[in-house]
């Protein structure tokens, strides 16, 4: 046995020099879609503590930007916490009671040490030589979180994890891990937010979502005019999963480029909700892909992106149906708001089998004359009209959430209508 | 009592003609008017005019509400004048009714929770508004956002046209309750099906072309519906109110 074991863990370690050695090799490899950037132009700082703060115990100005993407600062409507500032993990905590039934939530370094089965997770959705974003998350390693939920454990209270960025000129790259376990329910929401103007934020995110288990993700966006964010997001949803993705961003960004990819399998449902508000002169590659890998399958893609000032935005959705009786709809509309503003629609539908669904429909426009003239001559001023035609059309996919996270959801869409006319 | 509305020799143009040549009309305080008329005879023009609509061009005369004249002010600010207009045919608005109505009972600090059930349209409140509804849903749904905005002048734009009788009925309660809440109403009909359910009627003035033809005393309606508004013209009705030709 012992022999045995030496020789699994050699395997393991094997397979980890492997990766760091595909990291390194991949640091210069340019992602497919997004413009490319320079990652010596940022300090990747090394790999910070695990502290144990509050989150009121933050700085103000920190404090406010974390509230400001819905984190709940007094954890009053939250089961766990992870929070993280550039590369130090302030705090990263679970209530007692669910801690007991097997809820954890760790930093992502400190969960590899501690729990071997997690390397066999570690990398294996999405590879780490996909770019050099996810190269530069294994290769500068600086924490992230791991979120484990036990088979059958539902739990309806949301964990909150909080991504926070305050120096300038650098760069974040963090790994998140999260694993509902069968028939398990999980609802987490993540707030990232900066003080600093300018930095690049590399978030890498594995979802697996077990049989029968339900996993809901709301992220809430909030950066600076000179941050570039490359999320790279791949979700497992095994046989009669479900998983649902809510992905705000309404702050200023100079780019922002991701493809979040779910794998499903028999039987399994995923709707993922993609709200942004393009500003000032931001460039966005937005949207997602749902590949459908076992029968009967389900998805909805809905992107809506609201496009001011000289901002760009392109919505991308993919339904690849690897599988017969598949039913998948994409959904893009954008809604532009100035002369300058651009967009553009990237639907694509794939399929080799006859028995499956597969749906789209795209629409880029402005807000009707009509329409305007109608609710001034219900007592709206422009203003007032053109935020409520906003919020009208970023009104979607908001029925998937739970009732917990629709609050955070809501107020954010609020400040986003409020926010496009500027 | 004195006239809360008073249009005088307006002048309207639109789609590059003009459509409402020299209108005199006036509503007084606590008045239930009607504007009759033939199809394409200008009253929706009209009552879009008095709400300030940008696609009607005012060629000449006014518009006064409770005596200041109206004519350059913009719609929202019609509004919170106290006019409201109730769409004959609402666009399709990208906006859930539900929503719609969180916002007009803040903006205008009115609950009205109730009258949804009585007016039954709850299970379109989770809809975008005007998206898919019937004729009937419509002009509820229109009704009740001028509930609403408890205006001092209602303009209400057909809301009899196209709507089952058992709506119709729901519909001129509405009316009724605007009535009684002090509203004076002016009420744009083509067939005059409304009429006989309403509380209590005024006025009747009848459009032609884009003139009044006629304005005065409720009693001619009969007369018009029994001989149709061409025969009307052309004859004239003289027993009471202003003559015609």
């Amino acid at each position: 046995m012992r022999s045995l074991r030496s020789t699994e863990w050699s395997k393991v370690e094997g397979r980890l020099n492997n990766l760091l050695r595909n990291a390194k090799e991949a640091l210069r490899k340019r992602a497919p879609y997004g413009p490319d950037i320079d990652l010596e132009e940022f300090n990747f700082e090394e790999e910070g503590d695990v502290e144990n703060e509050t989150i009121e115990s933050l700085p103000p100005d920190l404090r406010k930007a974390g509230e400001a993407v819905g984190i709940d600062v007094n954890e009053r409507r939250v089961s766990g916490t992870y929070l993280q500032i550039d590369g130090r993990v302030l705090r990263s905590t679970v209530l007692k009671w669910l801690r007991e039934r097997g809820l954890i939530v760790a930093p992502i370094s400190e969960a590899l040490r501690k729990f071997n089965w997690l390397k066999d997770y570690y990398w294996s959705a999405i590879p780490v030589d996909q770019d050099k974003y996810t190269a530069a998350a294994e290769v500068f390693r600086q924490h992230g979180y791991f979120i484990y939920v036990p088979p059958n454990v539902k739990i309806e209270i949301p964990v909150q994890t909080c991504l926070l960025m305050s120096c300038h000129r650098g760069a974040q790259a963090v790994h998140n891990i999260i694993i509902a376990d069968e028939n398990s329910e999980l609802n987490l929401i993540t707030g990232c937010a900066t003080t600093a103007n300018r930095g690049l934020h590399i978030g890498v995110s594995e979802f697996f979502v077990k049989r029968g288990a339900r996993v809901t993700f709301t992220m809430i966006h909030g950066w600076a005019p000179e941050f570039h964010v490359r999320p790279r997001a791949a979700v497992v949803v095994e046989e009669g999963g479900t998983f649902v993705n809510y992905y705000i961003n309404m702050h200023s960004v100079k780019s922002l480029q991701m493809l979040p990819t779910v794998i499903e399998h028999r039987n399994a449902c995923s709707y993922l909700t993609t709200i942004v508000l393009g500003r000032g002169s931001a460039f966005m590659d937005v949207g997602g892909r749902i590949i459908f890998r076992g029968e009967n399958a389900r998805g909805e893609i809905t992107s809506r992106s609201v496009i001011r000032d000289s901002a760009k935005v392109i919505m991308r959705g993919q339904l690849i149906a690897e599988a017969q009786k598949v039913r998948g709809h994409l959904e893009c509309r954008g809604l532009l708001l100035s002369d300058s503003a651009e967009a553009e629609a990237i639907p694509s539908l794939k399929s080799k089998f006859n028995d499956v669904e597969l749906t789209h429909e795209a629409a880029l426009g402005r807000i009707s004359e009509e329409e305007m003239i109608y609710l001034m001559m219900k007592g709206f001023n422009e203003d007032e009209a053109t935020a409520l035609l906003v919020r009208g059309f970023i009104d979607a996919g908001l029925q998937h959430l739970p009732e917990s996270l629709r609050f955070a959801a809501i107020s954010t869409l609020e400040m986003a209508a409020r926010m496009a006319k500027g | 009592m004195s006239n809360l509305l008073e249009v005088r020799d307006l002048s309207v143009r639109a789609g590059g003609k003009e459509i409402l040549h020299g209108v005199n009309l006036s509503i007084r305080e606590g008045d239930v008017g009607v504007l009759m008329g033939p199809n394409a005879a200008g009253k929706s023009a009209l009552l879009k005019t008095i709400m300030g609509d940008p696609r009607y061009e005012i060629v000449r005369g006014s518009i006064l509400f409770n005596g200041v004249k109206i004519n350059d002010l913009k719609p929202y600010e019609r509004v919170k004048l106290g006019i409201a207009l109730a769409f004959q045919n609402p666009p399709r608005i990208g906006i859930k009714l539900g929503y719609f109505i969180d916002k007009l009972s803040e903006e205008f600090g009115s609950n009205a929770d109730s009258v949804i059930d009585e007016l039954g349209i709850r299970q379109l409140v989770g809809r975008e508004l005007f998206h898919g509804f019937s004729g009937g849903e419509m002009k509820k749904t229109e009704l009740f956002i001028t509930l609403l905005q408890r205006p001092r002048l209602a303009l209400l734009d057909e809301p009899d046209s196209g709507v089952d009788i058992d709506s119709l009925s729901v519909i001129a309660s509405m009316i009724n309750r605007l009535i009684d809440a002090g509203s004076s109403i002016l009420l744009v009909t083509h067939t005059g099906h409304i009429l006989r359910y309403l509380r209590r009627l005024d006025v009747i003035h009848v459009m032609i072309n884009g003139k009044i033809v006629y304005s005065g005393d409720p009693s001619i309606m009969e007369k018009i519906l029994r001989y149709g508004y061409e025969k009307f013209e052309k004859y004239g009705v003289v027993e009471s109110g202003r003559a015609i030709k």
